[in-house]
């Protein structure tokens, strides 16, 4: 938060801001001191609020022309394809952005992993993010519904079904849920509403987050706090907004080699035969982005067994915090969470493969090893390390030379070299 | 009047004020979340009368009902005999054939998977009758499951044989 009081110039200004503080606001964002060495992973928070934008201004367009209703939501989708200008465009774009968001999502996640920025004083920081990421993924699995494709429809019914696990009350929360006894019109129709819905909450949540993040400030990749106002920082705007545009634009142009060379690459060609309640598909699959739990679900051989573990491997994560409780936040200086992490990082990725794989013979062997190693990593290996790690010394500024990474030193003794003497735009 | 007593008086009052407050949001809410249940023209829809006169034996037809597909299955004499031969002690969820089966020839059961809802496929997996892909769950002649992840046989419905080649479901 900007210590000194801002005056705008103009009396009109002056008027305005003392009513409504607009301004002050903005002069705060633009101003915000960020640490001079972020390095790229800190430009993925920019990103995933580029992909929230294009998910509302998309999905409010599709809105216009889709049709709610067992008998016709999957014609109105290709009704969309084939009829309304650009439809195409704007459908492709929803869809594939769905994944491009996750993509960044994950890469946002697993940096926090990295550079601990969970850790204190960044809390509820880290917490409100993994409250959106739940919203995401819940807008992601209701909207994968309303195309009522055979996809649409058995991922549904087998994610619904998740609940029926619950003992007694397990039944009555799917019929809720359903509005029926399967998954039918009534379940549609309300998938729709709260698809709608959902992205606006977690535009109030980005909001919630970001504050959070204003209050102790960034993160860095050293993981020590930097002095605000200080050589150390520089402001947000204009120096990280170029840098998160420049990275944006990268990452755009990969989604829009999704969007016009490969638009159903990562979706499923049985999404294209309308939903069928008597037959399911020989495989079905969920999207990319949800498949180590998938994985998860299926590795544990009992049905509420499956859904806890499935639900606890994304509850673990907001008791990080106080789970990895070693005071060194960056693994740069953390020789042995470091590799920890990377065999955290195969793991989760080789969940995701085997999600995608039949749930027989040495999959499933591979799936409870995975699983279990997921768990020991959260419950076991974090708050051991916590305790007994040998961590490298911290350097005292983020420009101190780094003793044994010279590479390190020469990078931030060059990044030092070019602002120094130059008179850093923060605000007096 | 003491202030203690005041305060006291004043205590009860709150008190009571929550609990109505509490009680007058409860009832607010709760059309708000019962909407979401079945409705009634839902729950209307409960019975469905099919003609089975022309299922040969080893055949299995598949109809809808609630929304749910339902197996009618015709089963073949050594089918019935594998059935009730098996070992209870065998079983996760222990069932005798003859209570699944009034008439050992037919056998009906909500063609859903008892672990997260697919449909399983006939005459396939360990036991040569259901298989179901999505987590590997297999059940035997009987419907009732054998190896995998769901935690019960496959339900059977209410039905009826109103005559000879007609039975209704529901
Ligand atoms: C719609 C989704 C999200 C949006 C739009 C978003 C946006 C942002 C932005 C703009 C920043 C500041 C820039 C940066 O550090 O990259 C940030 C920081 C952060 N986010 Fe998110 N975020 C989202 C989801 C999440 C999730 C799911 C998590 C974790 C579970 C998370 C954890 C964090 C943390 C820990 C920081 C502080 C990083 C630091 O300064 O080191 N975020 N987020
Ligand atoms: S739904 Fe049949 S095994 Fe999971």
């Amino acid at each position: 938060m900007s210590e000194d009081k801002y005056v705008p110039e103009s009396k009109l200004a002056q008027w305005f801001d003392s009513r409504l503080p607009l301004l002050t606001l903005s002069h705060h964002l633009r101003g915000y001191p960020t640490p001079k060495n972020l390095n790229y992973w800190w430009t993925f928070g920019g990103i995933l609020t580029f992909f929230l934008i294009v998910q509302i201004v998309t999905g409010i367009i599709l809105a216009m022309h889709y049709v709610a209703h067992v008998d016709l939501a999957f014609n109105s989708i290709e009704h969309i394809m084939r009829n309304v200008n650009y439809g195409w465009l704007i459908r492709y774009v929803h869809a594939n952005g769905s994944s491009m968001f996750f993509l960044a999502v994950y890469i946002h996640i697993f940096r926090g992993l990295y550079y601990g920025s969970h850790k204190p004083p960044r809390e509820m920081i880290w917490i409100t993010g993994l409250i959106i990421y739940l919203l995401m993924m819940a807008t992601a699995f209701m909207g994968y519904t309303l195309p009522w494709g055979q996809m649409s429809f058995w991922a549904a019914t087998v994610v619904s079904n998740l609940f029926g696990a619950i003992p007694l009350i397990g039944e009555n929360i799917t019929a809720w849920l359903w509005g029926g006894y399967s998954l039918d019109n009534p379940t549609l129709n309300r998938f729709y509403s709260l698809h709608y819905l959902f992205p606006f909450l977690i535009f109030a949540l980005v909001i919630l987050h970001i504050w959070a993040l204003h209050v102790p400030g960034n993160n860095n990749p050293i993981g020590i706090d930097v002095k605000k106002n200080s050589k150390e920082t520089m402001s947000f705007h204009p120096y990280m907004v170029m840098k998160d545009l420049l990275a944006m634009l990268v990452f755009i142009l990969i989604f829009f080699g999704f969007v016009f060379y490969a638009p159903n690459f990562l979706g499923h060609p049985d999404n294209y035969i309308p939903a069928n309640p008597l037959v399911t598909p020989e495989h079905i699959v969920p999207e990319w982005y949800l498949l180590p739990f998938y994985a998860i679900l299926r590795a544990i051989p009992s049905k509420l067994g499956g859904v806890i573990f499935m639900f606890a491997s994304i509850f673990i994560l907001i008791l990080l915090p106080w789970l990895d409780s070693s005071k060194v936040r960056s693994a740069a200086f953390r020789p042995l969470y470091k590799k920890f992490y990377w065999v955290l990082v195969a793991m989760v990725i080789l969940l995701g493969y085997l999600g995608a794989k039949p749930p027989e013979g040495i999959y499933v062997i591979l799936a409870r090893i995975a699983t279990t190693y997921y768990f020991i990593h959260f419950l076991i290996i974090l708050p051991v390390l916590g305790r007994y790690e040998k961590t490298d010394p911290l350097p005292t500024s983020i420009f101190d030379p780094v003793l044994d990474e010279p590479n390190i030193v020469d990078k931030f003794k060059k990044t030092a070299g070019e602002y120094e003497g130059e008179k850093v735009d923060t605000f007096k | 009047m003491s202030n203690e007593i005041k305060s006291k008086r004043r205590d009860f009052l709150f008190t009571a004020t929550y609990t109505i407050g509490a009680v007058g949001v409860g009832a607010a809410i709760w059309p708000l979340v019962d909407q979401m249940n079945p409705d009634s023209s839902v729950k209307a829809l409960s019975t469905t009368e099919v003609d089975v006169s022309s299922v040969e034996p080893g055949k299995t037809i598949t109809v809808l009902w609630r929304g749910k597909p339902i197996f009618i299955r015709r089963r073949t004499k050594s089918e019935i005999d594998e059935a009730a031969a098996v070992n209870l002690k065998d079983l996760k969820d222990p069932e005798k054939d003859s209570d699944r089966a009034k008439n050992p020839e037919w056998l009906v059961m909500v063609g859903v998977c008892t672990h997260l809802g697919c449909v399983p496929l006939g005459d396939r997996g360990d036991y040569k009758a259901w298989f179901c892909p999505c987590h590997g769950s297999h059940y035997d002649t009987s419907g009732r499951i054998r190896k995998g992840p769901a935690p019960t046989n496959l339900e059977i419905p209410k039905y009826e044989f109103v005559d000879n080649k007609t039975i209704k479901i529901g």
